[in-house]
């Protein structure tokens, strides 16, 4: 054990908060998440010639040519927790497809894509769940027939996020029918202004439409914008799965979320006394406070194994599902303590923390359906991590 | 920054793990737990021969002068073969406390003895964590009186260091005014007793006692903390090798989503509170200000993962779990033995609390 960085990282922990310091004029707000923000995407700009985005990628597509350094990473992401700056645009074209092109795509696609898409000028959402293939996603149904030059692409897909506002997608569609289900998929990329594309907006529990149904009819889309070949589109979409996991995101968000909760017990009162003079509360504030420690130096210890180009393991594996069910039940805790308050939603008087509480309650509960729900991850856990076998398949009938 | 083992800590773990494998096998638990005492000094004799007993013991006393981390990894492995042993009060919590609240000449004498092997410790510090029934031990000149329940360490111990109101002190167990009630608790694998104590005679120590007491309370509940994820995660690793090796409706009952969640749902518990444990342990050592509020959270948090897990991992393995032949109810009561000792989850989570400033 030896938490302590080096002269030479701590010496890069300074230039970052210079870089911090210099630079908050230009930052946007917090809660400026707009996909088409000019105040982001000139932020942007500005992390990628200082390689605080797209640090390790090639300089030849737009990157910054960093080589990859965990502990680097680590302390860029503290740092800007620290000053409650944003980081770089996220988002599935920069944190999915861009790994992914530069694994399996043609040299053509780097060169068109990935540089627009680092800038912010072009915006992605990703084609992957079907209404009939959300965990079984393999069984996705969308087709894409080879009709000359094209591929012609009919069906739905749902979950996908920004869909109003993209560009492109990067889209899983059917090719070989008649193959076993993982062997006839492909990998294709197309823009989001081809005709025959509709997009409705898919209104949630939070009341905003996070999400949205893409239907496909009659979509022409040019056959060279496939990445991969036919049939390996499994494949090619697995590889940014594993992409996916290794996005860092803030190493004390939890951590944060907890301190918060703190300060309304301390602050905020019944019958005259704090909230945190309940000892019931008190105690439910308390347990969580040592899962949320759990899981920071499990996270400390991922960024060692990531620093030393191990596999996490167990470690690793168990992130999304503890991750996502503690972050939930923070909030959960927020709204029982702040009791009739805790009901207030939208842009009621009186609502507390511009009701984030109640919206992270039920947004935490989506993520812990989406991405892989708990239940896959428990399966990933088991199978993987505990060696059990695999649930036999069911004879068809 | 390096959050892990190093390579001499994870040879250290090893060689306690092998010892243990052939020493503390199941049908030895089985004999000492029945009441066969040369089983213990025969195990007691090989950690002594690992160095075991002398890990926290600094090196001018003739010790290796090692960490809390170091204890707790050693710990783990004594929970993981529940291992009748009394490290924790003996070794643990004894040593650190005399390292603080000891003067240096009884450091030298007593830190020395311990080292050579005369004396063995068992610690009284119930009451300073919470006093039920009335108990607790008063100084008067050089003796004491009252009772100290709950006494730690009492299958090897010949001498015992006791919270005595404000101060620390040291009795022979032999000496005058000692009675002793033997207590029969779930766990046969380590003794705890009540002492009455009725003017006997003790060293008081010389240092300051108040930081002393709540250091060996520190150091214990991490070690407690230890045994209980050593234990939990055998328990984890016992359950999937038996859902593996069971067959029902023809098939391993391992390949049942049902089972295979449970089993999920304890490792991905299990997993965060051995870097959780990692880091209250080392904290004790090198990040002092964090040190009693980390061990109040790797007792606590650890305490209820065990207590899932000793629940979860017995349902999976069926009636067969609920039976003396498997013997998984060794696992299952030193968890639940040691989730009461020096503060349960509430007590414990209660002090988190008053240290935070957020009670009184």
């Amino acid at each position: 054990m030896n938490l302590d960085f080096t002269p030479e990282y701590e010496a890069f922990r300074s230039e970052v908060r210079d870089f911090l310091e210099t630079h908050k004029e230009s930052a946007p707000r917090m809660s400026d998440r707009g996909v088409r923000s000019e105040k982001r995407k000139a932020w942007q700009k500005i992390l990628l010639e200082h390689g605080y985005a797209a640090r390790t990628l090639p300089k030849e597509y737009g990157g910054y040519g960093a080589a990859p350094d965990a502990l680097k990473s680590r302390i860029i992401a503290e740092e800007f927790s620290r000053a409650k700056m944003p980081g770089g645009i996220s988002g599935q074209g920069i944190n999915m497809l861009v790994p992914t092109l530069l694994e399996l795509g043609t040299e053509e696609q780097k060169q068109k894509y990935i540089e627009p898409t680092l800038t912010g000028d072009m915006v992605w959402c990703q084609g992957y769940s079907e209404p009939g293939a959300g965990s079984d996603l393999a069984a996705l149904r969308t087709a894409a027939v080879l009709e000359g030059d094209h591929f012609v692409v009919n069906g739905q897909k749902i979950w996908t996020s920004t869909a109003a506002q993209a560009d492109m997608i990067f889209c899983l569609v059917r090719t070989e029918p008649d193959a076993p289900k993982h062997q006839g998929i492909s990998y294709l990329l197309f823009s989001m202004d081809t005709p025959g594309i509709e997009v409705r907006p898919l209104m949630t529990m939070t009341g905003q439409a996070e999400f949205n149904e893409v239907f496909f009819t009659d979509v022409r889309v040019p056959a060279d914008q496939i990445v991969g070949k036919r049939g390996e589109g499994w494949m090619v979409a697995n590889a940014t799965l594993t992409h996916e996991r290794g996005m860092l995101g803030d190493p004390d968000a939890a951590l944060s979320r907890l301190n918060s909760i703190a300060e309304i017990m301390q602050t905020e009162t019944i019958d005259g006394a704090p909230l945190m003079d309940n000892a019931v509360y008190r105690d439910r504030l308390i347990a969580l406070q040592g899962e949320v420690y759990a899981m920071k130096f499990n996270g400390m210890r991922l960024t060692t194994y990531a620093n030393e180009k191990k596999s996490a393991g167990m470690a690793g594996m168990i992130v999304k599902l503890q991750g996502c069910e503690l972050n939930h039940r923070l909030a959960e805790l927020a709204i029982d303590v702040m009791g009739e308050y805790g009901i207030l939603f939208e842009d009621s008087p009186f609502i507390r923390d511009h009701g984030m509480w109640q919206t992270a309650y039920m947004f935490d509960l989506g993520l812990i359906i989406g991405g892989g729900s708990a239940q896959i991850q428990k399966n990933i856990i088991s199978e993987r991590g505990l060696d059990m076998p695999r649930e036999p398949k069911v004879a068809k009938k | 920054m390096y959050f892990g083992l190093s390579e001499d800590q994870i040879m250290l773990q090893d060689s306690v793990r092998r010892f243990l494998e052939t020493q503390s096998d199941l049908e030895h638990v089985r004999v000492y737990a029945e009441g066969d005492d040369a089983l213990a000094g025969q195990l007691q004799q090989g950690l002594m021969e690992l160095g075991v007993p002398l890990v926290l013991i600094p090196e001018a006393q003739g010790g290796l002068g090692m960490g809390v981390l170091e204890a707790a990894l050693i710990q783990e492995m004594l929970g993981r073969f529940v291992t009748p042993s009394a490290f924790t009060p003996a070794y643990g919590m004894a040593v650190a406390g005399l390292n603080v609240g000891a003067d240096a000449d009884q450091r030298n004498v007593w830190l020395g003895r311990i080292a050579g092997g005369e004396v063995v410790m068992g610690v009284g510090v119930t009451e300073a964590v919470g006093a039920r029934e009335g108990a607790g031990v008063t100084l008067a000149g050089t003796s004491v009186s009252g009772r100290a329940s709950f006494v730690m360490g009492a299958e090897t111990a010949n001498h015992f260091l006791l919270a005595a109101g404000e101060s620390l002190v040291i009795i022979d167990r032999a000496a005058d005014g000692v009675r002793e009630t033997d207590l029969t608790t779930i766990d046969k694998t380590r003794k705890v007793i009540m002492l009455d104590l009725e003017n006997v005679a003790c060293e008081v120590l010389g240092g300051s006692a108040q930081p002393a007491v709540e250091t060996m309370v520190n150091v214990g509940r991490v070690l407690l903390a230890a045994d209980s994820f050593g234990a939990a995660d055998m328990m984890v690793q016992k359950a999937v090798a038996y859902a593996k090796d069971r067959e029902q409706f023809n098939r391993p009952i391992a390949s049942f989503q049902a089972v295979k969640h449970m089993c999920a749902d304890m490792a991905a518990q299990l997993e965060p509170c051995r870097s959780l444990l990692w880091y209250a342990a080392y904290a004790q050592d090198n990040v002092p200000e964090e040190g009693p509020l980390m061990s109040c959270m790797a007792k606590s948090h650890i305490s209820e993962v065990g207590k899932f897990i000793a629940r979860t991992a017995t349902e999976v393995h069926g009636g067969m779990g609920f039976t003396d032949l498997m013997g998984l109810h060794y696992w299952f009561k030193r968890i639940g033995f040691n989730r009461q000792l020096l503060g349960g989850p509430e007590k414990t989570r209660h002090d988190a609390a008053v240290l935070q400033g957020f009670a009184k």
